[in-house]
């Protein structure tokens, strides 16, 4: 009798948390695409996986550090995160004043932002997949070389601390995807594997055709401008850093 | 014997020889920079435009501590256009930098929280990888060091070189790094620092607003503004630069760019010597000096007479239309032998933002039907004040005074005040000819201002309410009927 009652608690905890995890992720259907930095012989392919269609936010971060104290602040070890890991968090579980609960969690490291996800059953995207999902606007899924979609993404770069609006406050895109522009960056688990090397014009000469070479040549095309900013911020950071405009979000294989 | 002869020769041939050889080495010791001793440590002095620090004069090398914060943040291009502006040290061009010929810099970038990207700094006085660019990215809310020795002497600049490199730039990311010659270079009584830049806006030059970088634009190299210092009007009425009669002026001129080439020239003066791109090389009596993107010259004259000396780029509609202009006033005593002239100050103010056409003879007018919104006295005057600053400024002057014998006033106008309606069509249409205003006869002409129907309505308005005028209130409508007429 107790083992049943016990296995019916389960279960209702367990489709409580698909549930929930239903509603706030939803699956892209794979495909190719060329990157920026790539060439038509460098066609990616993407898998069908599920999406977080928010950045992770506050609320659900405080959540998790209650869970994990190995996480909070005061505990987290340092070769995991810098000293700006939740530094304006007023302590190890409570936001500041003027943090609102849904905005997205920022300040994080990867390794938090990966262990994060882990512990949901979740993982980073790739650079690939993020891009791929971010390549759509409202009604494409691939609105790359559409003048809005690009100036869109310039025109946060102009607008100021954007970090502190609340998830949900830019558009849904084809895929039903929120925020993936105009609110924070986010993290990817392979953030550095397309390498800046902090001299942006030196990577020319790589064999790689890094985006600097491409851009000499397609230099009229305006969709690497915007792209380039993800790559050059991708391209400055280490798994350690944190910073006020950087989030995440999590995917799941089928 | 003979033998010990050729043996003596010998000796004494290789004596010369070793003593000429330890000869040239000693001068390269000497001029090897990379040997120059390091002595103690300092902290380097970091001045904004137009200000310099202090010179360098004789002393010895030092490690010199450099601290510089980049930050992104909203400033002003010109009266009503808002840009958003990168910056090293929070200014544009980015603060000034003096070192002396061997010191060790030790440089520490800091990218404030709050900025959006990663940064880098790629200073040409730096003999490394990408200046320096390679060990200074920098993500927001972090900070790097790296050190370098200053091998070189000259004026160098410096600017951001992250990808994509052109918008940095063009965004205000650039600046001047100093390293003097050992003993200084020779003193002056005034230095200044001046950098042109060109800026892409997605709106026309002098559209209102906060202005976002158009890189279309900046691909095609179509300047919206050419501008020193970052903004119209940073070294112009209060910010000018100033001397006395008699000093001698210092000007460490760079170029930003991103893509247009300087030709920097000072109405009224003639280069005494100048470092051409900075270097040791020197040219005297020079006109106008040509700066590179990505370059520099010091220039540096003797100032004789007094009066406002305009700093112009000598492509000259960057000067009067885009911006490119700057003022260097100079007091003290006038000196007739040299020059005697009628001074006029001020002709060579900028003309404004505003697209120029001439006067129209005929033109065919639409009927043009809309909803006007009219707005509050207080906020046309307000309004009006911008565009009069970026559009009638130049001619008519800050008080509505005019230029005796060139351009009318419009302070107490009895012409102005007399017919409303005309004064509107002025404004619209232009005029060529004769006029009476005030008892006296003017005839140049006015060019037809490219300005909004609601524009016109409030600059009219701002200088019906100025300077002793008749106080008439000029609304959309009044100009839309003089518009179809």
């Amino acid at each position: 009798m107790k083992i049943i009652l016990r296995l019916a608690i389960f279960l209702i905890f367990l489709n409580s948390i698909n549930l929930n995890c239903q509603s706030k992720i939803v699956k892209i259907k794979g495909g190719e695409y060329i990157p920026l930095y790539g060439r038509d012989s460098l066609m990616v392919t993407i898998d069908d996986f599920w999406i977080d269609v928010y950045p992770v936010t506050n609320k659900e971060y405080v959540d998790y550090v209650k869970k994990k104290p190995n996480w909070q602040r005061s505990k987290a070890i340092k070769l995991f995160v810098d000293e700006s890991y939740l530094r304006d968090w007023q302590n190890d579980t409570l936001l500041n004043a003027n943090q609102k609960l849904n905005s997205p969690i920022t300040n994080i490291s990867w390794f938090a932002a990966k262990s994060y996800c882990e512990n949901q059953g979740k993982r980073l995207p790739t650079v690939d997949e993020w891009e791929y999902v971010a390549m759509a606007n409202k009604t494409m899924p691939d609105a790359r070389s559409l003048k809005n979609y690009n100036q869109f993404i310039l025109s946060w770069y102009e607008k100021p601390k954007t970090f502190n609006q609340t998830i949900g406050s830019t558009f849904k895109n084809y895929w039903q995807v929120y925020d993936l522009h105009g609110l924070v960056w986010e993290w990817t688990s392979d953030f550095n594997s397309v390498l800046i090397t902090g001299e942006s014009r030196k990577d020319v000469d790589k064999d790689s055709n890094l985006f600097c070479g491409s851009a000499a040549i397609n230099a009229t095309d305006l969709m690497n401008y915007a792209a380039f900013m993800r790559y050059a911020i991708r391209g400055s950071l280490k798994a350690k850093y944190t910073m006020k405009n950087l989030g995440f979000r999590c995917v799941k294989d089928n | 014997m003979k033998f010990l002869k050729l043996v003596c020769l010998l000796f004494i041939v290789s004596l010369l020889v070793t003593s000429c050889k330890n000869e040239s080495k000693q001068e390269i010791a000497i001029v090897d920079t990379a040997n120059i001793y390091v002595k103690g440590t300092m902290d380097a002095e970091l001045t904004s435009p137009p200000f310099v620090p202090a010179p360098v004069g004789n002393r010895s090398a030092k490690k010199l501590l450099v601290n510089m914060e980049i930050i992104e943040k909203e400033g002003t291009m010109t009266d009503g256009v808002q840009y958003l502006y990168w910056t090293f040290g929070g200014s544009v061009p980015g603060s000034f930098i003096r070192t002396r010929v061997g010191d060790l810099v030790e440089f520490t970038l800091s990218n404030h929280p709050d900025n959006k990207l990663p940064h880098n700094i790629d200073l040409h006085a730096v003999t490394g990888p990408g200046g320096g660019a390679e060990s200074s990215f920098v993500a927001p809310g972090h900070e790097k060091t790296f050190s370098f020795k200053t091998l070189n002497p000259g004026l160098y600049v410096y600017h951001c070189a992250t990808a994509p490199v052109g918008m940095h730039i063009a965004n205000g990311m650039y600046g001047l790094i100093l390293v003097e010659p050992e003993g200084g270079l020779p003193p002056v009584d005034k230095e200044y620092y001046i950098m042109q830049g060109d800026f892409y806006t997605k709106g026309a030059t002098g559209e209102r607003g906060l202005q976002p970088f158009d890189m279309t634009k900046a691909i095609k190299e179509d300047a919206d503004y050419v501008v020193f210092n970052g903004a119209v009007n940073a070294l112009t009425g209060d910010n000018a630069i100033t001397a006395n009669v008699g000093e001698t002026v210092r000007l460490f001129v760079g170029n930003g760019g991103p893509n247009l080439t300087s030709s920097f020239h000072v109405i009224g003066e003639i280069f005494d010597n100048v470092h051409v791109e900075g270097g040791d090389l020197i040219n005297k009596n020079v006109q106008t000096t040509s700066i590179p993107a990505g370059g520099a010259a010091i220039v540096d004259f003797k100032v004789e007479v007094p009066g406002t000396f305009i700093l112009v780029d000598h492509a000259i509609f960057r000067a009067f239309n885009k911006g490119a202009l700057g003022m260097l006033k100079v007091t003290g005593e006038e000196k007739k032998s040299l020059y005697s002239g009628v001074k006029q100050e001020g002709i060579y103010h900028p003309e404004g933002g505003t697209i120029q056409t001439m006067p129209e003879t005929k033109e065919t007018k639409e009927k043009v039907v809309a909803v006007v919104k009219e707005k509050s006295l207080l906020k046309k005057l307000k309004d009006g004040k911008q565009v009069y600053m970026n559009t009638c400024f130049a001619c008519h002057q800050a008080e509505g005074q005019g230029i005796p014998n060139a351009f009318p006033p419009l302070a107490k106008s009895d012409y102005l005040n007399a017919d409303v309606n005309r004064a509107i069509g002025i404004v619209l249409n232009g005029k060529t000819g004769e006029i009476t205003v005030n008892g006296k006869k003017y005839n140049s002409v006015m060019t037809r201002q490219t300005l909004t129907e609601e524009e016109v309505a409030d600059v009219m308005t701002y200088v019906y309410n100025s300077w002793g005028n008749n106080k008439t209130n000029v609304s959309i409508k009044m100009v839309q009927e003089v518009k179809n007429k």
